[in-house]
């Protein structure tokens, strides 16, 4: 059965006002094209877990759809601070931002122990440090194996789980490579799972290469053809990372009018992600990734 | 005269503590630099790991983030981000840890969540991401920041990734192994004492004197009865630096003077 649709289809019958939404990604395969889509169809009062916010939840939070974020670490990675990310906290504008602070193995730990319908999962990872103190949520418990006393993340259990990826065919079975980040646990945590990717394929190109397959059809709502829907992240083989654009995000985000600006020109102004790429114009030729072939494998018996 | 930068310096200084066959969890800046510089020079069998995922990594281009494209190219394995916390950091197979932070203190203890309180901060931080682990889990650390009463303060706002606590042996009791061993700043290199668990200033950069230290750091700080001085990076080390690691000075913008 076909799950193929526009990416306005999937965002309207799959996410809905006060979710918990995920749209995950580290550095690799963020999924802008869905934020984007969010965006235009003005969803408000959204919880947003991811590692880490990136300009996705930046954007998000400017625009007033979120009323708490879920996250590790919130940064513009190589560049400096998240604005809209701190105008919400220091200042609460636009609105104040609710927030809930993991680490990076901690978030892991929690969209895993979801994805495997536990109640949550330990990690030697946390004495001394000040994050158990100011959220309660992490609990320490004694090993009923040994003298341990091991802190514990709770499970995460979203409403929408978002990633983009290299190539799906029209079930949502999903292939992935270069980094992986926690796509396939927070995929397999969430009770829907949108898809967006580079290319729509024939199942017979999936089952010729299954090792790559990391997010099954079997958990997929809807598959969305987006090229280019990753941008300014980049996709391994396709594009790659528009710095120049996470260096300019600052100066854009630093301001409320200039973001203004931006969602105008760049989101409430276009109709959906064709419209976007076109506006990209040669920036797109720029950012096209070299060719690396891997050494083919064989699947035979 | 010299013909180095003090960030080139805090580079080569940093790479001298990276043996050949360490497995290594890298940052992004300095450490990143000071990776690829041992790698080159006495380590060629470094194995980089990055939190993205990448393991073995021989970036072709100076990466500009942890998940940069180019740490995937020829690397020898990409795994999911549960492996490298469970299977490679939890496990115990990180040598060594390189961390930044907004505020380290007296006992290595570092920040990067807010500066002020918690729930009214100040400065809100971009916060812990991986450092916590690393600062918990890795068998050893290694701390760069610059040299500041701001940024070297007694104690900590707040303890994102832990050093040696209040001190003595209170990591130990709450079963923690490892801990920092060593603090690169702009102007010298602290080491831990063995009992206290105190930063002790080791070697002063050329240039700086111990009055200049304790004008700049937030507590009185003790200093080593052996103190030295930081060897400067050789010609060597600055020309792939410069030439071979971060061609256009993204990372070290100032020039030599």
């Amino acid at each position: 059965m076909t799950k193929l649709m526009t990416m306005k289809d999937a965002v309207a019958r799959f996410v809905r006002d006060a979710d918990l939404v995920v749209m995950e990604g580290f550095t690799h395969l963020i999924p802008f094209a869905a934020g984007h889509e969010i965006i235009r169809q003005r969803r408000r009062d959204l919880t947003l877990a991811r590692l880490t916010p990136d300009l996705i939840y930046d954007q998000l939070i400017a625009a007033g759809c979120v009323r708490k974020m879920i996250f590790s670490w919130a940064g513009n990675p190589g560049v400096g601070p998240l604005h809209a990310f701190r105008r919400a906290v220091e200042q609460g504008r636009p609105r104040p931002l609710e927030i809930e602070e993991y680490t990076h193995f901690g978030m892991v730990l929690r969209f895993m122990a979801g994805a495997s319908d536990l109640p949550f999962l330990p990690t030697r990872n946390y004495p001394g440090t000040d994050l158990t103190r100011v959220n309660p949520a992490f609990k320490e418990v004694r090993s009923p194996y040994s003298d341990e006393e091991l802190w514990c993340v709770p499970a995460l259990r979203p409403d929408v789980t978002i990633v983009h990826a290299q190539r799906a065919d029209a079930d949502g079975n999903t292939q992935i490579w270069g980094l992986y980040g926690v796509q396939k646990e927070a995929a397999f945590a969430s009770r829907r799972v949108i898809v967006s990717v580079e290319e729509v394929v024939e199942p017979s190109v999936i089952r010729s290469d299954p090792n790559r397959t990391l997010i099954p059809g079997v958990i997929v709502s809807a598959v969305v053809h987006e090229p280019f829907g990753a941008h300014p992240s980049f996709v391994q083989g396709a594009y790659d990372r528009d710095n120049d654009f996470y260096v300019k995000w600052d100066a854009i985000s630093r301001d409320e009018a200039t973001f203004k600006t931006y969602l105008d020109d760049w989101v409430y102004g276009l109709d959906d992600r064709a419209a976007y790429t076109g506006k990209m114009g040669a920036r797109r030729g720029e950012l096209q990734a070299d060719r690396q072939m891997c050494a083919p494998v064989n699947y035979g018996f | 005269m010299t013909d180095y930068t003090t960030s080139e310096l805090m580079v080569s200084r940093a790479a001298k503590e990276l043996k050949n066959g360490d497995v290594v969890f890298v940052g992004i800046g300095v450490p990143s630099l000071a990776v690829n510089l041992a790698h080159r020079m006495h380590a060629p069998g470094l194995c980089m790991i990055y939190e993205s995922g990448a393991v073995g990594c021989v970036p072709k281009r100076l990466p500009i983030s942890i998940g940069d494209p180019c740490l995937v190219t020829g690397s020898l394995a990409v795994v999911p981000m549960l492996d490298v916390f469970n299977l490679y950091l939890q496990r115990g197979l990180i040598d060594v840890g390189f961390l930044g932070g907004a505020q380290v203190d007296r006992f290595g203890n570092i920040n990067s969540t807010v500066i002020g309180d918690y729930g009214k901060p100040k400065v809100r931080l971009p916060g812990s991401g991986g450092a916590c682990e690393i600062a918990a889990l890795a068998k050893k650390v290694v701390i760069t920041i610059a040299n500041s009463k701001r940024t070297l303060p007694e104690r900590v706002d707040f303890v994102t990734s832990p050093g040696y606590l209040r001190g003595g042996r209170e990591r130990e009791s709450l079963g923690l192994k490892g801990g920092p061993e060593l603090v690169i700043t702009d102007m010298g290199v602290y080491r831990f004492d063995r009992d206290t668990r105190e930063m002790v200033l080791a070697s002063l950069h050329p240039g700086f004197t111990v009055q200049t230290i304790k004008e700049n750091t937030g507590w009185d700080v003790k200093v080593a009865e052996n103190l030295t001085t930081t060897p400067p990076p050789t010609a060597d080390e600055t020309r792939i630096i410069r030439e071979e690691l971060d061609p256009q000075g993204i990372f070290l913008r100032s020039k030599a003077g």
